[in-house]
């Protein structure tokens, strides 16, 4: 079991001849993702890594039933990418693209209202893996081992930090999704803390924020309710330099939330132990 | 891009909205020239900060003589870490009253939010938490922008009813910001409502969104060199590199801002502190690493080096390449301590041995190693 992603999942890459695309789709492919297809705009009808590839997401659901997608196209290409995937009803889709600007961002998020059943992952996050099972983006599979540590991060190295720390322990993983560190994101922290509860194979919960915005907030409120899973989280950027603030507009909405202070301060009232340094979330997880 | 105030206030003309009459001046000769031809003058530094009130960055000035003293003073004072490349004189406002008006992104909203309050001026912060409720906000659809009743009724709603069809016409030109210029956060404050009944930027603040800079090229050759930023900072920007500086001695280079936060979390917690941190992101090659090393021992105060690499897109045999590379042709001497892992992490660190620099095995014991080693260096 797992959540979001597993070994029936039909899978297709949005920009699978690129050369990330390619590296990326063949390392999904390896682990034994079920990667049914890719697109790739004016060369449709040819085979790449052994897929056919469409010249549209429409074609590609239809020949293929795909319903989840991974997108590696550049960031003027993203936000379209991410909205055929969504008109052409796929359920799940991942945006590993960086560097989206963030009022196309915003755009797309008001056009994925229209689409209730689909859930979208990123952009600029390392996707998800759920060990065993499948891969939608670039979390390496040698890191993971199969288990019941749910996984739930905005950072797409301290992912990998902690996978690896977990894996090394002996902790299988259930599923690792990386929510991506954009300021205008899809699934958030607190939606993936309540699949992690609703899926019974997951026992365990680990989650790794960072400062800004108050996503990990809301998680712990959410947590402080009541929870079956032993969670711990850490959160990065202690040390960080506050930066140069400009204007008022951005204090007035948010106050004092976003600070690590406020973050960790957030998860301890809920109850969850709190990580000093990466390196010591296993020992408090056990 | 955060634009400085006489450039956001140019932006806001071009988008149809009254700016005072104003002049930059880039000498003492030129604020007294400025002064002579508008008559008594603000005389204010341009830095992109708040508080340079506060910090003596803005002066008045009855004279061209007093002009010319008081941008002498102003020009190249340090303000909150930016030196003042520059002061903008303008003429002052007969003011009626002064009003609030704003938008940026509420990330939690994952929306634009556009706020209007009848209380403008400096403390709508204090405003914000004492009485939340006269601060009137909108959320406007991001595919068609805000429409007239909506701004209608943002306006009666900040109890402004009698300035509704100024400010709606104003409100509408600042939101086109969004659109044609990427701004991700604009505001005018105070928005000034003059004896004469004419609605004016009073200050105005503007900052465009550096992921959209691609198709905004036209801001970066207007105004992409006119402040002079950490000397480090730029050298990074223009080898495309995240690059901050912080004011310890050790350089840190790692891969994403979650990655990089974590390093320098753990250089503080053994004792150390950096001197400035790298971020080469995903993706990124020999070169890019050679980049980044290069532009990290810029800094003399930099007595040793941490390099925290885990990949996933980066592969760990590029990095390594690049670090020995870069090690050799800057002829680095200052320790190094390397903690790579990830993808192609064995034939990373086997080029990092064959090379004589040993892989650290976690982050932490890095972190302790590269403390160590600057602070015996530090005490030679």
């Amino acid at each position: 079991m797992s959540i979001l992603l597993n070994a029936t999942s039909r899978v297709i890459v949005q920009g699978i001849t690129g050369r990330e695309g390619t590296f990326h789709a063949e390392q999904m492919l390896e682990m034994g993702t079920k990667v049914v297809g890719g697109t790739s705009p004016g060369k449709g009808g040819t085979t790449h890594l052994g897929v056919p590839v469409f010249n549209t997401v429409a074609e590609a659901v239809r020949s293929t039933g795909a319903n989840a997608s991974g997108i590696f196209v550049p960031p003027p290409f993203a936000p379209d990418a991410i909205m055929e995937a969504a008109a052409n009803g796929i359920e799940l889709i991942v945006c590993i693209t960086e560097g989206i600007p963030i009022q196309d961002m915003i755009r797309v998020k008001d056009f994925l209202r229209g689409y209730p059943k689909t859930r979208l992952l990123g952009p600029n996050c390392p996707g998800l893996i759920t060990p065993g099972a499948a891969k939608i983006g670039i979390i390496p599979q040698r890191i993971t081992s199969p288990g019941h540590v749910g996984l739930v991060s905005r950072s797409g190295t301290l992912t990998y930090e902690v996978g690896s720390a977990l894996t090394a322990a002996g902790m299988g993983q259930s599923t690792i999704v990386g929510i991506g560190g954009d300021p205008v994101l899809g699934v958030t922290f607190r939606d993936v803390v309540e699949m992690f509860e609703h899926d019974p194979h997951t026992t365990h919960l680990v989650v790794i924020g960072e400062i800004g915005g108050s996503d990990e907030e809301r998680a712990a409120e959410l947590l402080g309710k009541g929870t079956r899973l032993k969670t711990v989280a850490f959160i990065s950027g202690r040390t960080a330099p506050e930066g140069k603030r400009m204007g008022h507009a951005g204090a007035i909405i948010s106050g004092n939330r976003g600070t690590a202070k406020s973050k960790e301060e957030a998860f301890k009232a809920a109850g969850v132990a709190v990580a000093e340094t990466t390196d010591d979330i296993v020992g408090l997880l056990r | 891009m955060k634009l400085l105030e006489y450039q956001a206030k140019e932006m806001l003309a071009s988008l149809g909205i009254a700016i005072p009459a104003g002049r930059v001046a880039r000498t003492p000769e030129e604020a007294a020239a400025a002064c002579a031809e508008l008559g008594p003058v603000a005389v204010k530094a341009q830095v992109p900060v708040g508080g340079r009130g506060k910090a003596g960055g803005i002066k008045l000035a009855s004279s061209p003589d007093e002009a010319r003293a008081a941008a002498q003073q102003i020009i190249g004072m340090d303000i909150k870490g930016f030196k003042v490349p520059l002061v903008y004189c303008e003429t002052a406002l007969d003011i009626e009253r002064e009003i609030y008006l704003g938008f940026t992104v509420d990330r939690d909203a994952r929306a634009n939010i556009l706020m209007l309050s009848a209380k403008g001026g400096m403390d709508i912060e204090q405003v914000a938490e004492e009485s939340p409720e006269s601060i009137a906000r909108l959320y406007p659809n991001p595919w068609r922008g805000p429409l007239d009743f909506e701004l209608n009724q943002l306006v009666f709603e900040a109890g402004l009813g009698e300035l509704a069809r100024p400010l709606v016409a104003l409100i509408k030109r600042l939101y086109r910001a969004i659109p044609e210029l990427d701004a991700v956060t604009a505001e005018i404050n105070p928005l000034v409502i003059t004896r004469k009944g004419e609605v004016v930027a009073g200050d105005a603040k503007l900052e465009t969104d550096e992921n959209a800079a691609w198709r905004h090229k036209e801001l970066e050759e207007r105004y992409g060199s006119v402040l002079e930023g950490d000397p480090y900072e730029v050298e990074a920007k223009k080898r495309g590199l995240t690059y901050v500086s912080l004011d310890g001695d050790i350089g840190i280079i790692g891969n994403g801002a979650g990655l990089c936060m974590s390093t320098l979390d753990l250089v503080q917690r053994a004792g150390g502190r950096a001197a400035n941190f790298c971020d080469i992101g995903g993706g990124a090659k020999a070169e890019v690493v050679e980049n980044a090393l290069a532009v990290i021992l810029m800094n003399t105060r930099v007595k040793g080096v941490l390099i925290n690499v885990f990949g996933g897109i980066t592969r760990g045999d590029e990095v390594a390449k690049g670090i020995v590379t870069a090690r050799d042709s800057l002829q680095m001497k200052l320790p190094l301590v390397v903690r790579l892992s990830g993808t192609r992490e064995e034939e990373g660190r086997a080029i990092l041995r064959q090379n004589g620099i040993e892989p650290g095995a976690s982050a932490w014991e890095a972190a302790q190693k590269i403390v160590q080693l600057t602070r015996s260096l530090a005490t030679r």
